[in-house]
């Protein structure tokens, strides 16, 4: 039954999302067709979930006779991993995009940003976002079919995937990719309605704000678990996976600064009008990327040409579509702002150049060798080509950001901006000097990292001393300086971590040590371990320093024999500044087993750098949702970024 | 359990096969190793060069840098040795030819276009007048 209730649901969402199309697009000049688009979104979020609610049925009771939970789940699998499951497969992750895209739908026909006419053309084009992709799942990826005969037990998940990282990972990712179609369903409103001012921007920061943070966290989350789960210390491949989600990133934050020109001062309308497009169609092809199997990685489930093509037509009407209308309307914007070269609205251009320009080395990066392959020729482009780019490309934008919220809008003073900064130059200077005298080896990289890293964080320290003071508009500045700090941690954590991280490879015996950066790691011994559903080689290692004992660590190697399949289970141990990281490696044979070690430096501070940059995003959406509920808000522009 | 212990068995055998020491006797042999082997993909991993794979055949590689080294070849030569081995996939970088002009040409060109648009914007924007619509300029 339950299959069949989720299929039933899957098209009751599908014709309740042409219906919010139609109705939603009619809207913009009807009441009565403005009340239907509304109630159809909300009833497409009830349907959707109540899908949702059967595959996870499913999984949760084991029902073998539906194809995706044989195929993805096993009895013995532990209940968070059946729950989880769900989206760690193609259908099923699938049927997660749609019921965020529901989610934001049904917020969008609730919050009613930006008046009745621009919700309504908003909900038309989410709409028919909604239909592409149930029409996508219903014909090329439908999670409710049937197996016959049903067999006795499931093929197992990828023990890649059973990790608390799966419960995280996929969900916020998708709130971020998903929630860009909100701002782009603004911004292509925003284009038929023909109101393209600044009210559309204002009506979508919220959609933009959470969409950002989510893929902030999810970029991160991923990163973190690559980290621990991997085995070697490192923390970005330069994926095409990873590439395909910091893609929209890199636009989605071009497109906060580029909004909030257009919002105050309505400079760059049309450009923040083209990024919204962009940042939605980026998330289009990291899923092209991602679902087709054109790239391969542990997150692409299953490779078939007719999903592929399905979302490449999904693709092209989408970006095309928004293009036309892009290009139909937008020349009748005569962009008419005026600053000075000295103002926020100049750094805020630098700072989309940059991340433009970043962005596009990624997108080439990508793409290049994909189309080189189909030519006929086969190249790999990896980190050093990345790195090569975006080192001088974020040291531009290190910079130059400090300026952008100390000058004001149209018309700034650079000097009395300069003044402000000495005691960030100070800190820069400090820092340089001291990571040359003091940190071996001494590297040129090291000490500009950390100079700008420095520079950053003391002007944003700056600012918040500022706010403190009430000398600047309290939570918009206040989440801008948290942010921006937070940007100056992770590369403190980029740099410590890729500069100056110690590794060892040895072969230990019981009773047997080895050193590492301070670190003496003594093997008792390796014994065998079970799990739930997997048995383990746990090794035990005592942790001491100058004599010292600190600890024990158990780095493990996992068999899970339903899936057939081994995964490793490093050990970290931080303390916040730096982690000490262990694999185990392979047998030598007679007790004794390859152990790999790395001291990674400030690695921490990746992710605490990543999650104040969140935590900045979640203070400036604050802002914004006190000013919705519980201020009195009718002025159109006047309010803080 | 028995299956378990068999099977890790299987595991260390194969592992065991392999020669042990990877790393070179001469320290600044061993540093121009570590730094070569990062040059190179592992062709069964995804995005992971061979200095940080755990794959069997990333060891295998890295030993065989080492023996090239040792005896005493250029990084072109253990470079085309590779290259003719496993194709240009192999290197992370991939070579600035005319194939990849474009790869390497088009974030300059981006960067160079977009700071000249900037530029034209800006300047267009100091000689427009001031609107005044009323909103506050800070």
């Amino acid at each position: 039954m339950t299959g069949e209730i989720g299929q039933l649901a899957l098209c009751l969402a599908l014709a309740l999302s042409f219906v919010q199309s139609v109705a939603g697009l009619i809207g913009v000049r009807s009441t009565q067709a403005r009340a239907i688009a509304n109630s159809s979104a909300l009833g497409m979020f009830v349907f959707t979930v109540l899908a949702f609610g059967a595959l996870e049925y499913a999984f949760i009771t084991s029902d073998f006779s539906i194809v995706v939970v044989a195929n993805n789940s096993h009895t013995l699998k532990p209940m968070i991993y059946k729950v989880t499951g769900v989206w760690g497969n193609h259908e099923g992750s699938m049927l997660l995009w749609v019921l965020v895209l529901s989610i934001y739908s049904a917020g969008i026909a609730l919050l009613k940003r930006g008046g009745e006419e621009l919700t309504s053309a908003a909900l038309g084009v989410q709409g028919l976002l909604a239909a592409a992709f149930f029409l996508f799942i219903l014909l090329t990826s439908n999670p409710f079919l049937r197996l016959d005969p049903m067999p006795f037990e499931g093929a197992g998940l990828n023990p890649l995937l059973q990790d608390r990282g799966l419960a995280f990972h996929p969900p916020v990712l998708y709130t971020g990719y998903v929630g860009l179609s909100a701002t782009f369903a603004y911004a292509a409103a925003a284009l038929i309605t023909g109101d393209i001012d600044r009210l559309w921007a204002r009506a979508a920061r919220p959609f933009m704000l959470i969409a950002w943070i989510a893929l902030t966290i999810g970029i991160a989350g991923g990163s973190w678990w690559a980290y621990y789960d991997l085995g070697w210390g490192g923390f970005w491949f330069w994926d095409p996976v990873e590439n395909a989600s910091l893609m929209p990133w890199l636009v989605g934050t071009a497109l906060l600064h580029s909004a909030l020109a257009t919002e105050r001062t309505g400079a760059f309308r049309v450009w923040t009008l083209l990024l919204s497009i962009m940042a939605f169609s980026l998330s289009l092809i990291g899923t092209f990327l991602v679902r087709s199997g054109v790239v391969t990685s542990v997150h692409a489930f299953a490779s078939d040409p007719a999903r592929g093509v399905f979302i490449l037509l999904i693709l092209f009407l989408a970006i095309g579509g928004a293009l036309s209308l892009f290009a139909w309307r937008a020349p009748k914007l005569a962009s008419g702002s005026a600053f000075q070269p000295a103002s926020r609205e100049t750094t805020l251009l630098i700072n989309n150049v940059l991340l433009v320009t970043a962005l596009a080395v990624v997108f080439i990066g990508t793409i290049y060798p994909i189309v080189l392959a189909a030519m006929g020729t086969r190249i790999s482009v990896g980190a050093p080509y990345y790195e090569l780019f975006f080192a001088p490309l974020f040291l531009a934008l290190m910079i130059v950001l400090p300026f952008g919220p100390r000058l004001n809008w149209r018309r700034g003073d650079l000097k009395d901006a300069l003044r402000t900064l000495y005691p960030a130059m100070g800190a820069a200077a400090v820092a340089m000097i001291a990571v040359l005298a003091f940190v071996s080896p001494r590297t040129v990289a090291g000490a500009g990292s950390f100079a700008v890293a420095a520079w950053v964080i003391g002007a944003s320290i700056v600012d918040i001393v500022r706010v403190l003071r009430g000398r600047a508009v309290a939570i918009a500045a206040f989440a801008a300086a948290l942010a921006h700090a937070g940007l100056g941690i992770t590369l403190m954590g980029i740099a410590g971590t890729t500069l100056w991280r110690s590794e060892a490879l040895e072969v230990l015996g019981p009773g047997e040590t080895m050193h590492i950066a301070g670190y003496d790691l003594t093997l008792d011994g390796v014994t065998v371990a079970n799990g739930p559903n997997y048995q383990a080689l746990r090794a035990t290692l005592e942790v001491g320093s100058g004599g010292e004992h600190l600890g024990t660590m158990t780095p493990e190697r996992r068999m899970f024999p339903a899936e057939g399949q081994e995964a490793v289970q490093t050990a970290i141990r931080t303390t916040g500044f730096s982690d000490l990281y262990l694999a185990l490696g392979d047998n030598r044979g007679q007790g004794r087993w390859t152990i790999r070690a790395y001291v990674n430096p400030l690695a921490p501070f990746i992710w605490f750098g990543a999650g104040l940059m969140a935590l900045g995003g979640l203070a400036s959406l604050w802002g914004r949702v006190r000013a919705m509920f519980f201020t009195r808000d009718t002025s159109p522009v006047v309010e803080p970024a | 359990m028995k299956r378990l212990l068999i099977f890790f068995l299987f595991l260390s055998g194969v592992a065991f096969a392999a020669p042990a020491p990877e790393s070179l006797r001469d320290p600044a042999q061993e540093a121009h190793a570590r730094a070569l082997q990062k040059e190179f993909r592992c062709l069964v991993c995804q995005g992971e060069s061979i200095d940080e794979s755990g794959a069997p055949l990333a060891a295998d590689l890295r030993r065989l840098i080492r023996e090239h080294i040792a005896r005493g070849e250029s990084d072109d030569q253990i470079r085309h040795y590779l290259v003719a081995r496993y194709g240009q996939f192999i290197l992370m970088n991939p070579p600035i030819e005319p194939d990849t002009y474009l790869l390497w040409g088009a974030p300059v060109l981006i960067l160079l276009l977009g700071g000249i648009a900037a530029g034209f914007i800006v300047a267009r924007a100091r000689n427009r007048p001031a609107p005044d619509d009323g909103s506050p300029a800070v």
